[in-house]
């Protein structure tokens, strides 16, 4: 019987995420999620990757702001694909290059980025609207 | 080159009434690409965590799926649990073991009714669906629900089994692997069985590593991966091995969770033989704070469920990675190459669970 290790929490910057992924494949762990949280004004971005044979949870965490734009993992983890339109959607995201873009039409949702606080996505509009003009 | 065309599967289709749609890009009766959608039904669960405390959301969490509920309540307190250092009793711990056993079994009991009937085998179907009943009942009669249990709470459960009902459940038991058994002879030797599932959507070991796939989809393929053997809940104190194939194919798949059956009912035999007496619940006080992935084996395979508090009784997010999100890539995979006639055989042998998904 295994003693279940503890998550490990790997906190990176932008630039390093896709050679994150890399090293975490390259290592031979498996691709397991990734989710995006909002929390104190920012996203949270989480890339968990798993070892099958240590039962190691090994956790890429990424905060950035909301206008940001992030880099799609799914040239280096194709199976990523459903994580990243699932973040694009429900917290509008901006993530860029995901190999196959659902366009926010993976659940169908009629409101845009639907998990993300209302004030959030007021602020959001204000800073895409503001870029545009 | 053969006629290329792309050809709808779902979201409505006979053999699988959850909502799922393929687009099927078919050369002659050869599938060469499966596009899948879904999004149908989906019911923003996660959401509902603005709207109530960490302690209703253990009711939210349950009715993600009808089928593995218990699990789903359970994934989500064993998170809270971490995060609030809560040690809870070991007869609780043994409980859950044994309902998150039942519910496996009788999630695999439909899942084989229901390859039995798309392959044709309407009896073998009915006979499944009569063993799963059996399971049904003893869940009923130790939670007072068949889909959703609600005995899961922070600090423990709420329900209790007694000697004498342990010991009707241990009869019953034996009753059900005589069934499974001769079952498990049907689905493992019958030719007709092996000429539909036999070599049939074919995934090797490195490939469901690469597309992340989970439970017995990814153990058809030789990835000696369970959940249970990290320990959680009262895994930790019981013997088993995953149950693992090579072949990689829907027999494969079909034979891991026939097996899984009976695994089952060893692992419930030896928490029955092992639970101790006590208390169900600690008591709980103050709100999460903090974070945790807490990861759980579902019948479908490894769910992951992420909880974050900040120290208030609503949390901050919830998030429940299903598996049968997980095995969709190795699903689309399994699909190259296959005949047109075998599609809704192969959606079935990764035994999706769209409730779970649209969560």
């Amino acid at each position: 019987m295994i003693k279940c290790p503890e998550n490990e929490l790997i906190v990176i910057e932008k630039g390093e995420l896709l050679s994150k992924c890399m090293e975490m494949k390259v290592n031979g762990l498996r691709f397991s999620q990734a989710c995006a949280a909002f929390y104190e004004g920012n996203y949270e971005l989480s890339y968990s990757f798993a070892d099958d044979e240590t039962y190691e949870y090994k956790t890429l965490r990424l905060v950035a702001g909301l206008d940001e734009e992030i880099p799609s993992i799914t040239q280096i983890i194709p199976t990523a694909v459903f994580y990243e339109n699932e973040m694009a959607e429900m917290y509008g995201v901006k993530i860029q290059m995901i190999s196959l873009d659902y366009k926010n039409k993976l659940y169908r949702i009629n409101e845009e980025a639907p998990l993300l606080p209302k004030d959030a996505k007021a602020k959001n509009a204000e800073e895409d609207a503001g870029g545009k003009a | 080159m053969g006629n290329i065309s792309v050809v709808p599967f779902g979201p409505q289709h006979p053999v699988l009434p959850e909502p799922i749609h393929l687009d099927l890009v078919i050369e002659d009766e050869k599938v060469i690409e499966a596009v899948p959608s879904i999004g149908f039904v989906h019911r923003g669960l996660e959401s509902l965590i603005a709207k109530k405390d960490y302690n209703e959301m253990v009711y939210v969490a349950e009715r993600t799926c009808g089928i593995c509920s218990f699990g789903h309540g359970m994934g989500y307190v064993e998170a809270v649990e971490k995060i609030m250092n809560i040690e809870i009793p070991d007869r609780a711990r043994y409980l859950r073991t044994i309902w998150m056993e039942l519910s496996r079994m009788h999630s695999h009991l439909l899942w084989l009714g229901l390859l039995a009937d798309a392959f044709g085998y309407e009896s073998l179907f009915y006979h499944c669906w009569r063993i799963r009943e059996q399971v049904l009942d003893m869940i009923e009669e130790s939670t007072g629900g068949r889909v959703i249990f609600s005995v899961n709470k922070v600090g423990g459960v709420m329900k209790d089994m007694d000697a004498a009902m342990l010991a009707r459940f241990s009869e019953k038991l034996g009753e059900v692997e005589d069934q499974v058994i001769a079952v498990r002879k049907n689905f493992l030797y019958d030719k007709t069985v092996q000429l539909r599932l036999r070599g049939v959507g074919v995934l090797t070991k490195q490939q469901a590593h690469d597309l992340g796939c989970a439970g017995p989809f990814g153990r058809a393929s030789g990835i000696a991966t369970d959940m249970r053997t990290r320990g959680y809940g009262a895994y930790g104190d019981l013997e088993f091995e995953p149950i693992t194939s090579n072949e990689g194919d829907s027999f494969a798949r079909c034979q891991c969770r026939i097996d899984e059956i009976l695994q089952s009912i060893d692992l419930i035999r030896q928490a029955m033989g092992m639970i101790p007496d006590g208390d169900l619940f600690v008591p709980v006080k103050g709100n999460p704070n903090g974070e945790y992935f807490m990861r759980i084996e579902q019948p479908r395979g490894e769910a992951v469920y992420y909880v974050k508090g900040s120290g208030k009784p609503y949390l901050n997010r919830l998030r429940i990675r299903t598996p049968t999100f997980a095995n969709l890539p190795g699903l689309c995979e399994t699909l190259k190459g296959a005949d047109y006639a075998d599609v809704p055989i192969l959606i079935l042998t990764i035994d999706p669970c769209i409730s779970c998904t649209e969560r």
